[in-house]
């Protein structure tokens, strides 16, 4: 598979006048064509930031990519104009938002915000790009939908939004599109849905999806990888069943504790992580989930552990995996 | 929907009643008479005068008279200028405080969005500077400082323009200047913090994200958002506006319905004096009613459930 996003060592910090938030510290990672990755990890570990600086859509200042390369088909958008990125934008890498509600501009009428982006980046007439926008509408199952392209966004549901936010950011094939938790904001059997839609739709046009998310239950239906970001890094990768059934990192065995599964009983107490993520203004210099780790060792907390392959496409940073350390198994019992 | 737009109308009318009623009644208790000024006159030609205006019949005679006249959209004759109807003289006024007006308000919108934009774009720069310390000068300075200012430097000193009267076009932007300065502060005001709050809406980030270029995100996305709250201001504005005139008009001796107005109470030309309130009040009651309707008009969610009711 030839790789379509290529990211090496990026760092992103947001600076105020008074402090520095180190958001991202050194990430890496690959996506190829026609793959599914999805990002885990908790709140303000990076995932959405991530994502967010390779399509600049952050604001400049405060934030600001400090070092790392972005290739995009072997080209280094990091260097490029903004006027080249637009080019970008909505064309190659197309994104799609968490919060349907607020991500549409209520005045406008979703069949011109969709036609919007094909106007720009197609060259068509309004009529042309408005006409497609009832295709796409109609693709990503919206009924009647040559009646709700002239409607505002406050006339559809959360759901039919989302799909709608999902069929603008497809409006010009986009060869990657990333999904910054498409589902967070829907009700679970909207969110079947909306995962079932875009499973279709990658299985049609053959594009790459990156899936943020921290519900590991939609990673399990979409992802063909997984990434697991913890404090600005990621923490380990691998595909699917090697995050699923053999995890390597406490954080990740953490977080697959902290699934609720059908077979608890009413008064087992949901399983959680105990603590908090470090602050990223000063980040610790060792592996930053040493604080909460019930493994930690004294050099879990002087030196970030250099990242191990645990087989080709497995990939984990945590001092356990050093064969000097003691052997630690993987205290989650792993069903299939 | 159109019960609201009909309710709204008949507060319209009651509100125009009231304020009729209590000027009617407050203009006569002016010191003076109309004929104030012309005591030489032989006492029967006096009393013949005010036999012919009907300023002999007990007050509320004349109230209901007036009233009579009024529905029937007749203002009455003036009483200082002899054998006109008040109709008349507002017609022949309404010219010139309508160009200064509207020129003013143009001109303060047009600007007042500028500045306003630039100033949430640059946000923390100079010209976010230039537009606060520009709003603040705007809605400190009195109009009648400002309008002075103007007259003398730009019409006096410098020579540039007509210092003041009525002419050509050329006398129109030193009065439409003056009145356009506090619209300029308050809208620049209004669209900065508007835009400021809308930039930072995900609506936006959506766009940028399907690559639009940073003008049609402002243009297309931002500003129909922010003006939204600012429509608000333009009841307010178009007071101000109105006030404002006259003292621009007299000022600059524009003959417009302003100087008309203080003349008139000047010398106690009731009718005119309540023809003038009337139609100052019949102008901004129908702008308050405007906005409301044009609220709907930006904002579609609005329009919707107007309807829905």
């Amino acid at each position: 598979m030839k790789p379509i996003l290529e990211v090496s060592d990026l760092h992103v910090t947001f600076r105020s006048e008074h402090h520095e938030v180190k958001a991202i510290r050194g990430v890496d990672f690959t996506i190829h064509e026609g793959e599914v990755v999805a990002f885990v990890g908790e709140s303000g570990s990076g995932k959405s930031v991530t994502f967010q600086s390779i399509m600049r859509l952050l604001p400049q200042p405060p934030a600001n990519i400090d070092k790392g390369t972005i290739l995009y088909n072997g080209r280094d958008i990091t260097k490029i104009s903004e006027t080249e990125m637009q080019k970008i934008r909505g064309k190659e890498i197309a994104m799609i938002f968490q919060d349907p509600m607020t991500s549409l501009n209520p005045t406008i009428r979703v069949g011109k915000q969709i036609a919007e982006s094909l106007m720009k980046h197609q060259k068509v007439t309004y009529q042309e790009a408005k006409d497609r926008a009832v295709e796409l509408l109609k693709m990503v199952g919206i009924p009647s939908p040559s009646e709700r392209v002239n409607q505002y966004p406050h006339q559809f549901s959360g759901g039919m939004r989302q799909r709608a936010m999902i069929a603008m950011a497809l409006a010009c094939s986009p060869k990657l599109l990333i999904a910054d938790e498409p589902t967070t904001a829907l009700d679970v059997t909207i969110q079947a849905q909306i995962i079932d839609l875009l499973k279709d739709l990658q299985t049609d046009t053959g594009s790459s999806i990156v899936f943020i998310t921290h519900d590991l239950g939609v990673v399990a239906e979409i992802a063909d990888r997984v990434a697991v970001m913890y404090a600005g890094k990621i923490v380990e990768t691998g595909t699917l069943d090697e995050i699923f059934y053999n995890p390597r990192h406490p954080y990740t065995w953490g977080l697959l504790a902290s699934m609720p599964r059908l077979d608890q009983t009413r008064d087992q107490d949901l399983a959680s992580i105990p603590g908090s993520p470090p602050s990223l203004v000063n980040p610790p210099v060792g592996c930053p989930f040493t604080a909460r780790c019930p493994y930690a060792m004294k050099i879990c907390q002087e030196q970030m552990p250099e990242t191990t392959k645990a087989s080709d496409s497995h990939q984990v940073a945590c001092w356990l995996q050093h064969p000097d350390s003691p052997k630690v198994e993987n205290p989650i019992v792993s069903r299939r | 929907m159109v019960k609201y737009t009909l309710k709204r109308f008949g507060l319209m009318l009651l509100t125009l009643f009231i304020i009729t009623t209590v000027t009617f009644f407050l203009v006569r208790m002016l010191p003076g008479t109309p004929l104030a000024n012309e005591e030489k006159l032989p006492a029967e030609i006096r009393e013949q005068i005010l036999q012919q205006y009907g300023l002999k019949d007990p007050l509320y005679i004349q109230y209901f008279k007036f009233m009579g006249h009024l529905v029937q959209g007749d203002l009455g004759m003036s009483l200082s200028q002899n054998g006109r109807s008040v109709n008349e003289l507002l017609s022949d006024r309404i010219g010139p405080s309508a160009i200064i007006g509207f020129q003013g308000i143009l001109i303060g919108i047009v600007i007042g969005l500028l500045l306003g934009i630039a100033a949430a774009l640059k946000r923390g720069t100079w010209v976010d500077s230039l537009a606060s310390a520009t709003a603040v000068f705007g809605v400190s300075i009195p109009n009648f400082v400002l309008a002075g200012l103007l007259s003398y430097w730009i019409g006096v000193k410098f020579g540039w323009l007509p210092p003041a009267l009525w002419g050509g076009y050329e006398y129109t932007i030193l009065p439409s200047l003056s009145l356009s300065v506090y619209v300029i502060a308050q809208v620049s005001r209004y669209i900065r913090t508007e835009m400021v709050e809308v930039l930072d809406q995900d609506y936006i980030r959506t766009a940028k994200a399907k690559g639009l270029a940073w003008r049609k995100i402002i243009t297309g996305h931002a500003l129909r958002n922010a003006m939204i709250p600012a429509v608000t201001v333009l009841g307010p504005l178009t007071v101000n506006i109105l006030t404002g005139s006259l003292v621009v008009e007299n000022i600059f001796g524009v003959p417009g319905i302003g100087n008309l107005f203080v003349e008139s109470i000047m010398v106690n030309d009731y009718t005119t004096v309540l023809g003038t309130t009337i139609f100052y009040s019949i102008l901004f009651l129908g702008v308050t009613f405007i906005v409301d309707v044009l609220y709907g008009v930006i904002d579609p969610r609005i329009r919707i459930s107007g309807a829905k009711e």
